[in-house]
């Protein structure tokens, strides 16, 4: 199996310098948005958008693992938040736990089942069981079906920090978001991130190497899915509301193109990707269903002409690792 | 009884359009190592092109059991030479978001037209009304349909088992380079065989254009059964396909009629249970 990026650069402390002044400037465009006059909840719907993607891109592009049902995390997450926050009427802070750790545990129920199969069979599978999630959550009581959960309560964060106003609720966004994002690329830059590339590379050579592979792409794939919950759970504060489209197969679809579209395997691709896609969504929502078709054309062009996507071209044009 | 009777049959009906979609996943999978997202998409193009030849030109649907598929199948053709012939040698993962992508484009271009609701599509004169078989009321569409997508599957089964081109087609799969070297022109092989695969799920649309109408996503979401039917029967073996589809659309069949709340569902959970107990599916080749 050829590698999903074929030019991996070796960490080296050039790279990693560069890698954290991109941050800072991300970190510092992202924190001036409430003074500029931008939309807030369009970039803090993108900021959630980027997490997942980032969560999403830490599985295809360091294990080598394509997960199809991605939204299954997000929803489920969703739901979990938006039921405890409304329900059972916890504090945002446990809202967010509990979605997470909804989250975390689906991906240990879910890798359980399909993490033994590999490539293809590991996509179908978990556009599978993400289906099978939609049709449960469609008849469950509590998720209220069609109609979704509306109306979620957006409390005091920590008993301080109100987020129903927009520009505290932007911060809280955009700190989780920083939050998982330095926490995956800590994890692509550790031992277990080098043993995860390895295996994507070569996964026979890393078990004739004495690695316990399924182990490593189970914890990636729990990593990855808690993370695509946490994402899901801040989501509920900016949309106040849950619903089925965030388990439906086409928003799986969506997170791996914004990841296709920045470019698989790199550390600021998924973020891009996020905000292109969403900004797209915004300037073309009178089209209807042209934006499927559009969608579409994007997947094809990505995958026959732009196969590193749009960050992942610029690296390859600076010789960068980005 | 009649109901379990009516529901059995419901399930025979859906495990044709199993069979039919699984059977031409599993040979575009062995020729071009491709899982072939847009089959589903297909699925409803070919029920659609019965539509048009239909209600446009006035051509019945005995002709478009005939003309639609070949119609589908040149059009998947052309797919396969203009852009999925790139993919060789990359990694599988790039066919599957390709054929997505066209997935999207496809069902975008009808739902734009057509919007999400079903076009009637009457059921031929020929076969209209029903028998009484004594235990249950026995619509003629509907034992038709069964009867002819067995006939298909195995008709395409003896193609490749059993028949010269069938034997280039395997050696093909397990070797290209060298069924090349003996002179057969294998990137034609493939293409037909693309078009063959896809073709078989145009006629499964034509088949269920009478019984589910013709909707823009009658496909998006079968495609994801389907998917769950290959992994549990594995696409190394032609019958295999064959013998899961149709088994598991009676098994969602009986699950209509003793606990519908889970006929949805069923097959993905028949799923999960197959790879707890058998990780490698039931044919048992590694992925």
């Amino acid at each position: 199996m050829s590698a999903l990026t074929d030019d991996t650069l070796p960490v080296t402390p050039r790279a990693m310098r560069d890698e954290m002044i991109v941050f800072a400037v991300m970190a510092v465009l992202l924190a001036v948005v409430p003074f500029t006059g931008i939309y807030p909840f369009f970039v803090m719907q993108a900021l959630c958008f980027a997490l997942l993607a980032c969560a999403f891109n830490l599985l295809i592009g360091y294990g080598g693992l394509l997960s199809f049902g991605h939204a299954m995390f997000l929803g489920t997450a969703g739901y979990v938040s938006a039921h405890a926050l409304k329900v059972w009427g916890l504090p945002p802070e446990l809202g967010i736990v509990a979605g997470t750790a909804a989250a975390a545990l689906l991906g240990l129920v879910t890798g359980f089942i399909s993490i033994k199969r590999q490539g293809i069979y590991f996509s179908m599978i978990t556009l599978a069981l993400s289906q099978l999630l939609y049709f449960l959550y469609l008849q469950a009581p509590f998720t209220h079906g069609e109609d979704g959960i509306q109306g979620i309560p957006q409390g005091h964060l920590f008993g301080i920090f109100d987020l129903s106003k927009p520009t505290v609720l932007y911060y809280v966004v955009l700190a989780g978001f920083l939050g998982g994002f330095l926490l995956i690329y800590r994890t692509i830059n550790s031992p277990f991130g080098e043993v995860l590339k390895a295996i994507r590379e070569n996964e026979p050579r890393a078990i004739s190497l004495g690695y316990k592979t399924d182990q490593y792409k189970m914890l990636a794939y729990i990593l990855s899915g808690t993370l695509a919950g946490f994402a899901g759970s801040l989501k509920v504060f900016v949309a106040q509301n849950a619903s089925l489209t965030d388990v439906h197969w086409s928003m799986s679809g969506e997170i791996v193109l914004m990841t296709l579209v920045g470019g698989l395997g790199t550390i600021f691709g998924p973020v891009v990707g996020a905000f292109v896609i969403i900004a797209m969504q915004q300037y073309l929502a009178g089209f209807g269903q042209w934006v499927t078709v559009i969608q579409g054309v994007i997947f094809v062009a990505c995958v026959l002409l732009f196969r590193r996507g749009l960050v992942g071209e610029l690296a390859h044009l600076l010789r960068r690792s980005l | 009884m009649q109901a379990l009777y009516a529901q059995l049959l419901v399930g025979l009906i859906n495990g044709s359009f199993y069979a039919l979609l699984s059977l031409g996943l599993a040979v575009i999978f062995g020729m071009l190592n491709i899982i072939n997202f847009a089959h589903g998409a297909l699925y409803m193009m070919g029920a659609f092109v019965a539509y048009f030849l239909l209600n446009l030109g006035g051509i019945n649907y005995w002709w478009a059991l005939l003309i639609a598929p070949v119609i589908v199948g040149i059009f998947g053709m052309i797919l396969e030479r203009t852009m999925l012939q790139w993919l060789a040698g990359l990694d599988h993962l790039y066919g599957l978001l390709l054929t997505f992508g066209i997935a999207l484009i496809v069902q975008g271009v009808f739902q734009n037209y057509f919007g999400s609701s079903g076009l009637p599509y009457s059921i031929p004169d020929q076969l209209k009304g029903g028998v009484n078989l004594g235990f249950m009321f026995l619509p003629i569409y509907r034992g038709w349909v069964v009867i002819f997508s067995l006939v298909v599957c195995l008709a395409t089964w003896f193609l490749i088992e059993k028949t010269q081109l069938g034997a280039y087609l395997r050696a093909a799969t397990e070797n290209p380079t060298l069924v090349r070297a003996f002179g057969i022109n294998v990137p034609r092989m493939i293409t037909l065989t693309y078009g063959l695969g896809v073709g078989l799920a145009a006629l499964a649309g034509v088949l269920s254009a009478p019984i589910n109408q013709v909707r823009p996503l009658m496909g998006a979401d079968l495609i994801i059964v389907v998917f769950a039917v290959v992994v549990i029967g594995g696409m190394g073996s032609i019958m295999g396909s064959i013998i899961t589809g149709f088994a598991l659309g009676v098994i969602e069949g009986l699950t209509k009629y003793f606990y519908p709340e889970a006929s949805n569902t069923v097959v993905f959970v028949l799923m999960v249970v197959v790879l707890l107990v058998k990780p490698t599916g039931l044919t048992g080749r590694a992925a």
